[in-house]
C-alpha cells in the first residue's frame, strides 16, 4: 500500500484525454485534487508542469508533473500497484492492448474535425473515421471473443478507458451530425461495449453533461465558422 | 526452444531497433528481409492492419509497431533492462519516446522530404521540436547515464538517420551549431562499439536512400 501522497489533476472537464486520467484514478480508489484550467488562461502551475505541450492532463504526484495521458495512465498502473490492473499482465496481451490504443488515437483528431466542420469536408472526414472503425471493430473481435463482458469483476481498463473517451459522448456527435454514426447494424461490438461501460458507476461520475457538451461543440462550430477577427 | 522472427528491412531505422534490443539481451533471433514493393503473405497476415514492419513474432504470436514491440521485448526478457525501473523515470522516458516518434519524425518528414506545402514553415517547426529537444540533453551522457537504454535506441533516428538523409537532400536543419548537445549525445551513442557494429553500413544505406528519394547521385 502507498503512504499517505499528494496526488492532483490539472484537467478541463471536456477533454477526452482528461476524462481518462480521471477514470483511470477513480477506478484505482485514488484520492486525489482535481484543478479544472481555463484553457484560454492556462495557470502558471501548468505552464511550468507541461512546458512542451502546456496541454492537459498533467497528473502533479508528490510534485513531480507527469503529461501525456497515455503516459500517465501507465505511470498509474505501475505506481499504485494493487487490483484492479489497468493493463494485463501477460507481455504479448499489453502489447496487443497498447496496440489498439494506438490506433484509436488518431480517431480523436479525425471526430474532432468531423464535428466541427460541414458538408462535404465533413462528408469526407466522417467516412474516413467510419472505414477505420470498420477495422476496429473487426479487431475487437480478437479482444473480446466471447462478446463484451459486464464490467462486474473485472473493472475497465486501459484499452475500455481510452474507447470510451472517443465515443462515451456519441449522443452528442450524433446531435451535431444529425445522425447517428454509432450504429448497432455497423458496429455490434462498439454498441454493446459503450453500453456495458456505461453501467459502471465510475463511468457515470465522469462523462460529461451531453448538452453542455453539445453546447461547447456549437461555439467551437461558430468560431471555425466566423471570419477570424 | 524459443523461436523468434524479425520482418524488417536493412536500411529502417523502426527494424534497427527491434535487432537492437533484442540483441541487447542476448536474444537470437530469424531475420526476414521484407521487400515493401512486394510484401510478404506472413508479413500481410502478421500485420493486417497496418501492413507494416517491423513485425516481431514470438513463437507463432506477432507483436507490431517498434516501440510496443521494444516494451514487449524489455517485459519478455528482464537481463539489460532497457526502460529505468522507478515508474516516474519510466514515464519520462516515455514521454520523450513519444516525443521523438509523434513530434520531431513527422516534422523531418514535412520539413527534408516534402516535395510541396510550405516548406519553410516545416523547417522552422522542424526546428522548434529540436530546440525542445536540446533543452533535455544532459552534456557527453547518454539517455541513460552511461548504457544505452530505451531512449537513446529511440533516438538513434535522430542521431544516424537524420544527418544521412540531410546530407542527401542538401537540405540541413539539425546542424551542429545550431544543436551543440544532439550532436554531442549522439557522438556518444554512436561511438558506442555496440552500436556502431549494429547500425547498417552509411556507404551501403546512402544509395538505397538515394534512390528511395529520387535523388541522382
Amino acid at each position: 500500500m502507498t503512504e499517505e501522497s499528494s496526488v492532483k489533476l490539472h484537467g478541463f472537464w471536456a477533454s477526452p484525454y482528461v476524462q481518462r486520467a480521471v477514470l483511470a484514478l477513480k477506478i484505482k480508489g485514488i484520492d486525489f485534487e482535481y484543478i479544472e484550467e481555463d484553457l484560454s488562461n492556462k495557470s502558471e502551475s501548468l505552464l511550468k508542469y507541461n512546458p512542451v505541450y502546456k496541454k492537459v492532463p498533467v497528473l502533479v504526484h508528490n510534485g513531480k508533473p507527469i503529461s501525456e495521458s497515455l503516459v500517465i495512465l501507465e505511470y498509474i498502473d505501475e505506481v499504485w500497484t494493487d487490483s484492479p490492473h489497468l493493463l494485463p499482465t501477460d507481455p504479448y496481451l499489453r502489447a496487443k492492448h497498447r496496440f489498439w490504443v494506438a490506433f484509436f488515437e488518431p480517431l480523436f483528431e479525425t471526430m474532432f474535425t468531423t464535428l466541427v466542420t460541414e458538408g462535404e469536408t465533413q462528408k469526407t472526414v466522417l467516412d474516413e473515421l467510419l472505414e477505420k472503425m470498420d477495422v476496429a471493430e473487426q479487431g475487437m473481435k480478437e479482444i473480446f471473443p466471447n462478446g463484451v463482458p459486464p464490467f462486474e469483476e473485472q473493472k475497465p481498463g486501459y484499452l475500455d478507458i481510452v474507447f470510451y473517451s472517443l465515443y462515451g459522448t456519441h449522443e452528442a456527435a450524433d446531435e451535431i451530425l444529425g445522425k447517428k454514426f454509432l450504429t448497432v447494424e455497423r458496429y455490434p461490438l462498439f454498441v454493446s461495449w459503450v453500453n456495458a461501460l456505461k453501467q459502471v458507476p465510475e463511468v457515470n461520475q465522469v462523462t460529461p453533461s451531453i448538452p453542455k457538451f453539445v453546447g461547447l461543440l456549437h461555439a467551437i462550430r461558430q468560431r471555425s465558422a466566423s471570419p477570424k477577427a | 526452444m524459443q523461436e523468434i522472427k524479425v520482418y524488417g528491412v536493412w536500411g529502417s531505422p523502426f527494424s534497427r531497433r527491434v535487432e537492437i534490443a533484442l540483441k541487447m539481451k542476448g536474444v537470437e533471433y530469424e531475420f526476414i528481409e521484407e521487400d515493401l514493393e512486394n510484401k510478404s503473405d506472413e508479413l500481410l497476415m502478421y500485420n493486417p492492419v497496418h501492413k507494416k514492419i517491423p513485425v516481431l513474432v514470438h513463437n507463432g504470436k506477432p507483436v507490431v509497431e517498434s516501440s510496443l514491440i521494444m516494451e514487449y521485448i524489455d517485459e519478455t526478457w528482464k537481463q539489460n533492462a532497457l526502460l529505468p525501473t522507478d515508474p516516474y523515470d519510466r514515464a519520462q522516458v516515455r514521454f520523450w519516446a513519444k516525443f521523438i516518434d509523434d513530434k520531431i519524425m513527422a516534422s523531418v518528414g514535412a520539413a527534408l522530404l516534402s516535395k510541396g506545402g510550405d516548406i519553410s514553415k516545416a523547417k522552422e517547426e522542424m526546428q522548434e521540436l529540436l530546440t525542445v529537444l536540446e533543452s533535455e540533453i544532459t552534456k557527453n551522457k547518454l539517455f541513460g547515464g552511461d548504457k544505452v537504454s530505451f531512449l537513446d535506441i529511440i533516438g538513434l533516428f535522430v542521431a544516424y538517420w537524420v544527418p544521412i538523409v540531410q546530407d542527401i537532400l542538401g537540405n540541413h536543419v539539425l546542424t551542429r551549431d545550431k544543436f551543440p548537445g544532439i550532436y554531442e549525445w549522439a557522438d556518444v551513442l554512436l561511438d558506442d562499439a555496440f552500436i556502431k557494429k549494429n547500425l547498417p553500413d552509411k556507404d551501403k544505406l546512402i544509395p538505397i536512400l538515394r534512390s528511395r528519394f529520387g535523388v541522382k547521385p
